[in-house]
């Protein structure tokens, strides 16, 4: 007649039946989230791993310093070229831009700014290569130039974003003292919030280099006939480069060309996670200074 | 007579300069408005020329081949043929299959960083999985070349042919392991880092009160994600996701490096195919006719359209979920 099991007191004070299955359900799910995660990071193990062992091979002195066969010091220095070109041009506007949504721009202006940024950001790099081939290299010739303009606009985006964050950390009472002794908006600006945001921004800034250096679609399009015994330093004609060198080497199939392009793999790996890890690290540090 | 000069032309000295530094700063003030206003205009103006280089590049294509070039699936260049239809498959295989698999892996893993994870732990994994991310795609596809690609062809294929082999998907073992099925894999690895970061930001911002309060009214933590983290964020995960799927549909370095090229569709997984981005990347360098060059462009155009709209999408969505939190709150 009873509804249900009697009260036991002396029963263990464990789950039964449904809760144990609902623990055991809860159980399973934080396992396998548990999992993906090191699934992820056991992938970038790998790969950095495989990377290290094979590349270590191929670097010494004359790898970083001569020219093809025994090294590929025109590629590191053509890719050092195009990254700094592509920096003085994306570097600039990006901060102004970043100084526009934080300074001047109302949420009319500001929403479709973010938006063309987020587009930009979002773009598919073989279309930037394509528009600059029709841009700058079709009926002309190709040219570092013409890489560096795709990855201007590659960086343009996330140096913006990554200024603005910054810029917005900059504490009102420095602007409030600024405006206070009657100083004008445009010696503020220069003198009072750009400085005070400078670390941020170049720390933004040594991110979106780290995520163009290795760009290799639009540089595919506009700076991929070269000599790889040949140092160049002119931007106006085709420079040789890392990433379309190992693109080039790993679509060739041989062994030697494929520890060449681990070797290039692994300093630009390393130069990447270093930039990236470090300037993240920094980053953090003046944000946390800045909002304290 | 002197002393009372003399101040009053201070005075009017002072005035004077403070007159003419204020008419500098002002013409100061609108010129630092004006390039600020000048960068905006050319970011958009960017986005703009983009779009015109594009469809101009293509236009003998679109003006020869029309709408029909979309569906048409041959794809000769010696005879002046071009279609899209079997790089729009491959492209939608190989992403479709990316954001299958990696949007639940990239979900649980921000799952195991807001709610499992203490905070060291967190500290380490969080920026290592978007150090995935900052791997260049041209060493990705390398790796997934040399690495992947063996390992797919003597060890994945034989087993899920063996074990799902009823399904036409999975086909029999192939020669080179460059296949489709490895592109997939290797898109797998770029999307997982762009959702997992994101929906990790969105899941750290549920209220801290609505899941104690399930978990107070006994529900385990499953639950609590299945009842509360999900629900309040799915639209925004949802977008995170389209914002995969753009990274997965525009990859073309990658791709190109192992999805072997091949021209027809095909039911398995395992033969090889090719992309949007990836014939763009594979052919342009040696597309001699004017015709050949205007048809990549115009899946260039194919590409923009897509890629612009899963990103236009994907802010729709993100923002609607904004508004719907907002009103929660």
């Amino acid at each position: 007649m009873s509804a249900g099991p009697a009260f036991d007191p002396a029963a263990p004070l464990t789950p039964s039946g449904n809760l144990r299955r609902r623990q055991a359900v809860s159980r399973a799910a934080e396992l396998a989230a548990t999992a993906a995660a090191v699934a992820a990071i056991a992938v970038l193990a790998l790969i950095v791993y495989t990377v290290a062992s094979r590349g270590a091979k191929a670097i010494d002195l004359d790898f970083i310093f001569t020219g093809y066969p025994t090294g590929v010091g025109p590629m590191l220095l053509g890719t050092l070229m195009i990254s700094l070109v592509a920096t003085a041009m994306a570097m600039p506007i990006g901060v102004l831009i970043a100084l526009f949504l934080t300074e001047y721009a109302g949420s009319r202006a500001a929403g479709p700014l973010r938006l063309t940024l987020d587009l930009l950001n979002g773009l598919p790099s073989i279309i930037l290569g394509l528009f600059v081939f029709a841009l700058l290299v079709d009926h002309k010739q190709q040219s570092g130039f013409a890489g560096a303009v795709a990855l201007a606009i590659i960086e343009l985006p996330l140096i913006a974003r990554g200024s603005q964050e910054v810029l917005l950390l900059v504490p009102k009472s420095l602007r409030e003292a600024s405006d206070a002794l009657g100083v004008a908006r445009w010696r503020s600006v220069l003198t009072v919030v750009l400085p005070t945001a400078l670390g941020g921004i170049v720390t933004s800034t040594v991110l979106a280099v780290a995520r163009a250096a290795g760009e290799t679609a639009p540089l595919i399009l506009a700076s991929s006939v070269f000599d790889p015994k040949q140092f160049s330093v002119n931007p106006f004609e085709s420079m040789p480069n890392v990433p379309v060198w190992i693109y080039k080497l790993s679509e060739e199939g041989n062994p030697e060309g494929f520890t060449e392009a681990w070797g290039m793999s692994l300093l630009l790996v390393s130069f990447i996670l270093f930039a990236s890890l470090g300037a993240r690290a920094l980053l953090a540090r003046s944000k946390r200074k800045l909002s304290s | 007579m002197a002393t009372t000069v003399s101040p009053a032309a201070r005075v009017g000295r002072g005035a004077r300069v403070s007159l003419r530094r204020r008419r500098f700063d002002r013409i100061a003030d609108g010129a630092l408005f004006g390039i600020c206003l000048l960068a905006a205009l050319i970011a958009a103006a960017t986005i703009v020329l983009v779009g015109y280089q594009i469809v101009d590049g293509a236009a003998p294509a679109i003006s020869k081949f029309g709408f029909a070039f979309v569906y048409e699936t041959t794809w000769q260049p010696n005879f002046g043929t071009f279609g899209a239809g079997s790089v729009l498959f491959g492209t939608a295989v190989t992403s479709g299959f990316a954001l299958l698999l990696g949007a639940p892996i990239a979900i649980a893993i921000a799952l195991f960083l807001t709610l499992l994870a203490p905070g060291k732990v967190r500290g380490v994994i969080g920026p290592l999985v978007e150090l995935l991310a900052a791997i260049p795609s041209v060493i990705l596809g390398f790796w997934g070349l040399l690495v992947l690609a063996p390992f797919v062809q003597s060890k994945l294929e034989p087993f899920l042919h063996g074990a799902f082999g009823f399904i036409p998907i999975f086909g029999a073992q192939q020669t080179t392991g460059l296949s489709v099925f490895t592109a997939s894999l290797i898109l797998t690895i770029m999307v997982i880092p762009i959702i997992a970061s994101i929906s990790r930001d969105l899941f750290s911002a549920v209220p801290p009160e609505l899941q104690d309060g399930a978990a107070a009214l006994g529900a385990t933590r499953w639950e609590v994600v299945r009842g509360i983290v999900l629900p309040t964020t799915a639209s925004g995960v949802v977008a995170a996701c389209l914002l995969g799927l753009g990274r997965a549909l525009g990859e073309a370095i990658a791709v190109s490096q192992v999805i072997g090229a091949g021209s027809e569709i095909q039911a398995s997984l395992f033969e090889p195919g090719d992309t949007l981005a990836s014939r763009i990347a594979l052919q342009f360098p040696g597309a001699l006719t004017e015709l050949h060059k205007a048809s990549l462009f115009y899946l260039g155009v194919m590409l923009l359209v897509i890629g612009l709209t899963s990103n236009l999408v994907a802010q729709w969505v993100g923002r609607r979920f904004a508004y719907a939190g907002t009103v929660a709150k």
